[in-house]
This record gives structure tokens, sequence and C-alpha cells, in this order.
């Protein structure tokens, strides 16, 4: 201890001091500060530059996904389209199908209508024709008996002849 | 951590090993030693044990010349003389250390206007008025004789001076460079990572990211200046700086002061009146902090350092001598041998030890720093 006491120098302490000051101000005027301003400036920068990638990737990703989303919306859509059109078309053509057998069948009942008319208009005309031919038929009978018995037979079967070669 | 206590303690067991074999060998030739006792000052050739152990005291000591060899046959010194600068009791005075004839044990005496100057063992004495040579009592102290404050530029003043100006070259050249462009070029690429060593190990995590920033000045500032001068030490140019105690002491006034000044409400509240203790408890909490913040901190933050670097000087020129003072028992090729690998050895580890008491020395100093500024959060 003596001997450290003995080495300590107060005028190497004093020049120390002195210096230590002097240098720690001019470094920090001309050295620590532009250094380490400059540091801390390129630093931000470079933090900046990764979060503007890092921004960028996860906008990318996003937009992917949008992408991706789109798409399938793009093709749900096509495939109600689709689907609808099908549906569509099913329905025409059912519709089309029931109008078409509508219209057959309404035709048909007409048909059967006017054949029905014509059928009975044919039968009441028959009927006529029948009636006149019978009571034709019935005069000449009518005639013939009159003369003989043989020839109104003979009559009535020629008569029948006639008429089944009708 | 645990390395660092392990390289501190294998470089305290080599001290001790050094010093064992150097007062081994001083018994062993104290006779020869009493022979040349004075043949320092006549410049002979350190060959014993007492001349290397003078020798390595002389280095350890700051020195008001600049010698970077001295010619042991003819006592001719090559260097250069530095200036000193004196307070006496008439006034300042200013010349240049050969006035003295790099006499280190008060023999020569300077006159300057009246005042009588005499340096021994590194120190500047003035003579009392009426003295003409300087007398010594038995344990070689000057009685007619007391100290100046001592302005030189001395051999540390020139180290740290050198220092600064390394410091400031190299660092204002980084940052005038961070103007042509974000990404340094050439040895600014050496120096960037340092600096950003310092804020992201040292000071960020010691501080805490809100504050570090008003100490990145004196961190980076002491960082270097310690890691330099420690550099500088380990090379022929002979420096001591960050072995002189008034050096470490100023340093760790440096950070005392820092921590103190800058130290938050709560550190103050926690230092001197120690909530969620018994009241009578806390005026001897107060007290013990107080001595641990002004005191002790500081104190341990300096001695580390003085005592690493002069332990380290200490023994690499042990080692060396080992050349000399092993010769007799061993021959001068496996003594040469012995003292090259061993003294490369340490060498290398000083290497480590220079950066390694510069980190602590900053390390410390922010985490004193940390605990002065923190904010703790109320319950």
């Amino acid at each position: 201890m003596d001997q450290l006491l003995n080495d300590f120098s107060p005028g190497l302490f004093f020049m120390q001091a002195i210096i230590l000051l002097i240098l720690i101000g001019l470094m920090r005027k001309f050295a620590w500060k532009p250094i380490l301003d400059a540091l801390q400036s390129r630093e931000d920068g470079i933090q900046e530059a990764l979060d503007a990638a890092e921004e960028a990737k996860k906008e990318m990703t996003s937009l992917n996904a949008d992408n991706e989303r789109i798409l399938k919306e793009a093709r749900a859509e096509r495939d109600g389209l689709l689907k609808e059109a099908r549906d569509i078309k099913e329905q025409i053509i059912l519709e089309a199908k029931e109008e078409a057998q509508e219209q057959a069948s309404s035709i048909m009942e007409s048909a059967k209508a006017a054949i029905d008319v014509e059928k009975k208009a044919a039968i009441a005309e028959l009927k006529t024709q029948v009636a006149h031919l019978s009571i034709e038929i019935a005069e000449k009978v009518v005639k013939n008996e009159l003369s003989s018995k043989d020839d109104q037979l003979k009559l009535v079967d020629k008569m029948l002849g006639d008429v089944t070669l009708n | 951590m645990k390395s660092m206590n392990t390289v501190q303690k294998s470089i305290k067991g080599m001290m001790l090993f050094a010093v064992m074999l150097v007062t081994v060998f001083t018994h062993a030739s104290g006779g020869h030693g009493e022979d040349n006792h004075d043949s320092e000052a006549h410049g002979n050739q350190i060959d014993t044990a007492e001349e290397i152990r003078g020798y390595i005291k002389h280095h350890l000591q700051d020195s008001h010349d600049f010698v970077l060899y001295t010619d042991g046959a003819t006592g001719k010194h090559y260097g250069f003389s530095l200036p000193v600068i004196v307070s006496t009791s008439k006034g300042m005075k200013f010349f240049m250390s050969s006035e003295f004839h790099h006499n280190d044990d008060g023999h020569v005496v300077v006159e300057k206007d009246g005042v009588k100057l005499a340096k021994i063992h590194s120190k500047i004495y003035e003579l009392n008025e009426g003295s003409v040579t300087v007398e010594f009592d038995a344990d070689h102290h000057a009685t007619n004789a007391h100290k100046v404050i001592d302005l030189s530029i001395t051999k540390s003043v020139v180290g740290m001076l050198l220092t600064a100006l390394l410091m400031f070259l190299g660092f204002s050249s980084l940052a005038r460079g961070y103007k042509k462009g974000a990404i340094p070029t050439g040895f600014a690429r050496v120096l960037e990572p340092l600096v950003i060593y310092v804020r992201d190990e040292i000071a960020r995590p010691n501080i805490g990211e809100k504050k570090y920033r008003k100490f990145m000045s004196f961190l980076l500032t002491v960082f270097f200046f310690i890691w330099i001068l420690n550099l500088l030490g380990l090379t022929p140019l002979g420096f001591n700086v960050t072995g002189q105690i008034a050096v470490t002491v100023c340093l760790g006034l440096f950070t005392m002061f820092i921590y103190m000044f800058s130290g938050s409400k709560d550190f103050w509240q926690h230092t001197l009146w120690m909530p969620g203790v018994p009241v009578v408890l806390r005026p001897i909490l107060a007290v013990i902090e107080l001595v641990g913040f002004v005191l002790i901190k500081p104190f341990s933050l300096l001695v580390r350092l003085y005592a690493n670097i002069t332990a380290g000087h200490f023994v690499v020129m042990s080692l060396i001598a080992l050349m000399i003072t092993m010769k007799a028992a061993f021959g001068p090729v496996a003594s040469t041998g012995m003292s090259l690998v061993l003294s490369l050895f340490i060498s290398i580890i000083e290497i480590l030890v220079a950066f390694l008491q510069a980190f602590i020395f900053t390390m410390l100093s922010s985490l004193f720093i940390g605990m002065a500024v923190e904010e703790h959060e109320h319950h």
C-alpha cells in the first residue's frame, strides 16, 4: 500500500484526467456521435427494409388467398350457372313435353268428338236410309202382297239380295 | 467470466513463480550484487538478479525520458528526452529531461532560477533552501527535499497522447467514411465491428435500451483507450501506462463520478433508504451501499486494471530475464530457449489480457452505470 501511494503521481493523474476529458469530448464530436448515428440510421434502414419485405410477403399471401377465393367463387358461380341452365333446360323440356301431351290429347279429344259427331251423323243417315229402304220395301211388299204371296216373298228375297249387294 | 478468472489465476500463479525465481536468485548471488551496486548509474550490463529486479522496477515506473535502448558497454542511451514541467515553490519550471542526464538517484541537481531539482526514482524533488546535494537517510529517502507537482510530458503522457491520436485518426476516419456510404471500406471495416461490439455486447445489455446512448462516448473512449494502451505496453517501446496507478485511479474515478451523477431517484432511494427492510437496518445498509459505490466499486476497477497490467509486464520481463538468471544453472542454450518459449507463451496470453482488461473495465463500468440509472418497477 505504501508502495502504491508512493507510486501514485498526482501530476500524471492530472494529465490523464485532462487528456481523457479532451479525448472524450473530441471523440464524441468527431467520431462517436457520427458513427453511432450512422450505425443507427443504417440499422433502422435495414429494419425498415426487412419490415417492408415482410409486409410485401404478407400482402402477397393475402393476395394469393384473395385470388384463390375469387377463383373458387368464380368456379362456384360457374357451377351454379351450369346447374341452373341444366335445370332450366330440363324444365323447358318438361314443360314442352307436358304441353305437347296436352295438345296431343286435346287434338285427340276433338278428333274423337268429330268422329263421334260424324259417326252419329252417319248412323242417323243410315237410320234414315234404312227407314226409307224399309218403307220402300214395305211399300213394294205391300204392293206385291196384293198380287200373290209367292211374288211378295220373291220380291222380299230379291230386295234383300239387293240390300246385301249394296 | 469463468475463463477470465482462470486466466487471472494462472497469471497470478505465473507471477508468483517468477517472483520466487527472482528471489531465489537474489539470495544466490547476493554477494555479487553488492559489488555492482551502482552499476545502473554507470550503465553496465544488467546481469545479476538484483539489477534485473531494479530494471523491472524502473520499467514499471513512469519515466521522464523515452529510452529505447541503452548501450551497456558505453552507458549511452538511445532515445529522446521529454519536456519536464514542474510547479515549484518559485513558480512553474520548464526544461528538457536531458538535463538530468538519465540520472535517477538524485545525484544530478538541476538548478532553474534558484530552484534546485533532482530526480529520484522517476520522481522530481525540490531541494530545500540552502541545500546543494540530496541527502538520504538509511531507507534511501531524501531528507532535505520534497516532491513537487509534476506535470511533465512523461513517457506515459506520450503514450496517452499517441493513443489519443491513433484513436482520433482511426475513428474520425470511420466517421467520415459514413458520409460516403453506409458501408465502411478499408480499415474502417475492422473498427466498425468493435464499436458495434461495445455498443451491443457491453453497453446495451448492462445499461438498458433507453439510456445507453448517453454513456456511449465515455464507454467507447475508455474501452479503446485502455485496449490500445495495453497493446502499446506489449510493444518494445516499453510503455506501461495502464500499469500506472495514477492512470487507473483516474479512470476509476471517471466511472464513479459518471454513475454517481447519473443515478436515478430509485437508485438513491435504494442506496440511502432501502425500502422493504426494517427501519433500524436502513442507515446501516445506506452506509454499506455508499461505501460500495463510492469506494469499493471504483477501487476494484482501478486495482484490477493496474494489477493485471503490472503483473503482466513483470512476468514477461522476469521470463525474459530467465535467460540471464538461469544461464549458470542450465547453460546459455537451454536458458535462452526456455526463456523464449515461456515469454512467447505469456506474451500471447498478455495480448488476450490486454483486450480482456479493457473489456472488463468497460463492462463493469457499464454494469455500475446500469445499476445507477435503473428504474425499479414499483409494486
